[in-house]
């Protein structure tokens, strides 16, 4: 095939399914979350349970004035929602979806997509630095810290999880991997998890938008289609977090059926769909911490746990190599 | 008390920590069994909602009952009933008889913008001319539409529901109380 011609089609299909399975996870958190507090979510848009809401939102949100607070710095402001959104997109391109499907196939994956997502909370800081609103700014400065707390726990468990595989290509990591990882890589899951849902900013770890606190947090300021891209964004996220925990710790396109009727990307699509309707559960539940509750956990518990994870999985590596 | 004074002191930390984590549990549990129960909403315009037959939706009028004697538009405390009325000759029906006058309904209106439901006119109305109706869809895009004619508040009569019946062990009406009572006889002593 002409290697421009696929290049293209690659892009386009990464972005029909960036946005389709952001949509849809956003969908399943409007319902998800309406049903678990007895409630029935939408129940119009689209006709059959209210299933085109978020893109009635979205039609919307483009009608909307684009409002830019005077004493902002407009060019930063203007940009956050990018910086914040396509972060999530080059990650989503270097996850494999299955053996052979994934756009991009880059040697160290792990390592990108850790980069790529961390990247993300520039975009947040922008936002709260930008909006020339206090509320805004101190929540930019609670993400940023929260972002950096959790990013050392997140990257030290991927790291146990590649020491074990042997390499740091999620291909690899998901071909080594072996139903008994369940078992002893669950530490290190419990703490990929937790930093990815403080990752997002999601409750528990909402602090950043703690609306009875600081109104929106960096997202005060913002209105229209700026505002429906972080929130696509915090979808997104859920979507690329979902996925790089089940590529690294649930085994990816590993299954029953899966390579004798080609179901790989089903069990992916399952799994992690499985971790995103957990990730919206969490915080359906459960109350927002404090901000220094949050640093305390991260420090005082993940990083110990995450250290201790690391160390038995490279006395592990060490012990069935020789 | 000292447990909240000194939190890094406190002896009973391993306690809370270890309290967290059922609580943790319990919230996850609570949301996992409320989402496998039916939800609450009605779904209002689609469904109508249930409203006990006692509702205080709007006030209804029968227009034949209404004598004008403005007992309701007097005692209403935000003065939000307005009554017109004028008097009629009406002929003698028979040769010789006497001409008999009456008085004629010209204006029943009530101003809900003002109404605060409290419901004094139709207790005090003497002949049932007012009654609470549930019809509650009557809201406007101006205020002042609230004013509603005698017209507008007849049309809400036939939503009235039939008095719910009397409580068996209520007491007995007024009415069949005094009826039941015995005549009174000349006091003894007396004569």
């Amino acid at each position: 095939m002409n290697p421009v011609l696929d290049v293209v089609l690659r892009l386009v299909v990464l972005l029909l399914a960036f946005v389709v399975m952001s949509l849809v996870v956003g969908q399943t958190e409007h319902k998800v979350m309406a049903h678990m507090q007895g409630r029935l979510g939408p129940m119009y848009a689209g006709g059959y349970h209210g299933w085109a809401q978020l893109v009635a939102d979205a039609v919307k949100f483009v009608q909307k004035e684009d409002v830019c607070p005077r004493d902002s710095d407009r060019w930063v402001f203007k940009l956050a929602p990018a910086v914040a959104l396509s972060p999530y997109l080059v990650a989503l391109a270097a996850i494999p979806f299955s053996a052979t499907l994934v756009v991009a196939d880059v040697g160290a994956g792990a390592l990108f997509v850790l980069a790529a997502i961390a990247v993300g909370i520039l975009g947040v800081l922008m936002a709260g630095w930008s909006s020339a609103n206090k509320y805004s700014l101190l929540g930019g400065m609670r993400a940023a810290a929260q972002l950096l707390s959790y990013e050392l726990p997140m990257v030290l468990s991927v790291a146990s999880v590649a020491l074990a595989a042997g390499t740091l290509s999620l291909t690899g990591i998901a071909n080594a991997w072996h139903p008994l990882w369940l078992l002893w890589q669950l530490p290190g899951a419990f703490v990929f998890l937790t930093a990815a849902v403080a990752e997002l900013k999601r409750g528990p770890f909402d602090m950043p938008v703690a609306e009875p606190e600081i109104v929106m947090g960096p997202l005060t300021e913002y209105s229209g289609l700026r505002f429906a891209f972080f929130m696509l964004s915090e979808y997104a996220g859920i979507v690329v977090m979902s996925l790089l925990f089940t590529v690294l710790f649930l085994g990816g396109w590993h299954g029953p059926f899966s390579d004798a009727l080609g179901l790989g990307l089903v069990w992916t699509l399952l799994k992690s769909a499985v971790i995103s309707v957990l990730i919206i559960w969490l915080r359906v539940s459960w109350p927002r911490l404090r901000e220094d509750q949050l640093q305390r956990l991260a420090w005082l518990v993940l990083v110990p746990l995450a250290l201790a994870q690391l160390a038995l999985t490279a006395g592990w590596v060490v012990l069935s190599s020789q | 008390m000292t447990e909240h004074q000194h939190p890094q002191e406190s002896p009973s930390k391993a306690s809370r920590f270890s309290g967290m984590v059922p609580g943790l549990i319990k919230g996850l549990a609570t949301t996992a069994r409320t989402l496998a129960r039916p939800s609450h909403t009605v779904e209002y315009p689609d469904v109508k909602p249930y409203l006990p037959p006692r509702t205080r939706g709007v006030i209804a009028l029968l227009e034949e009952n209404c004598t004008n004697c403005m007992l309701c538009a007097r005692e209403c405390p935000d003065w939000c009933i307005y009554i017109d009325s004028h008097k009629e000759t009406l002929p003698a029906t028979t040769e010789g008889g006497r001409e008999r006058q009456r008085n004629v309904l010209d204006r029943f209106a009530i101003d809900f913008s003002l109404c605060m439901y409290c419901g004094i006119c139709i207790e005090v109305c003497p002949f049932d001319a007012l009654h609470w109706s549930p019809e509650f869809e009557y809201a406007e895009f101006d205020m002042r539409d609230l004013l509603h004619e005698k017209s507008k508040l007849g049309q809400w009569m036939p939503t009235v529901p039939p008095p719910p019946a009397l409580d068996p062990s209520s007491a007995e009406p007024q009415e069949i109380t005094a009826a039941n009572k015995p005549a009174r006889t000349a006091p003894r002593g007396r004569s």
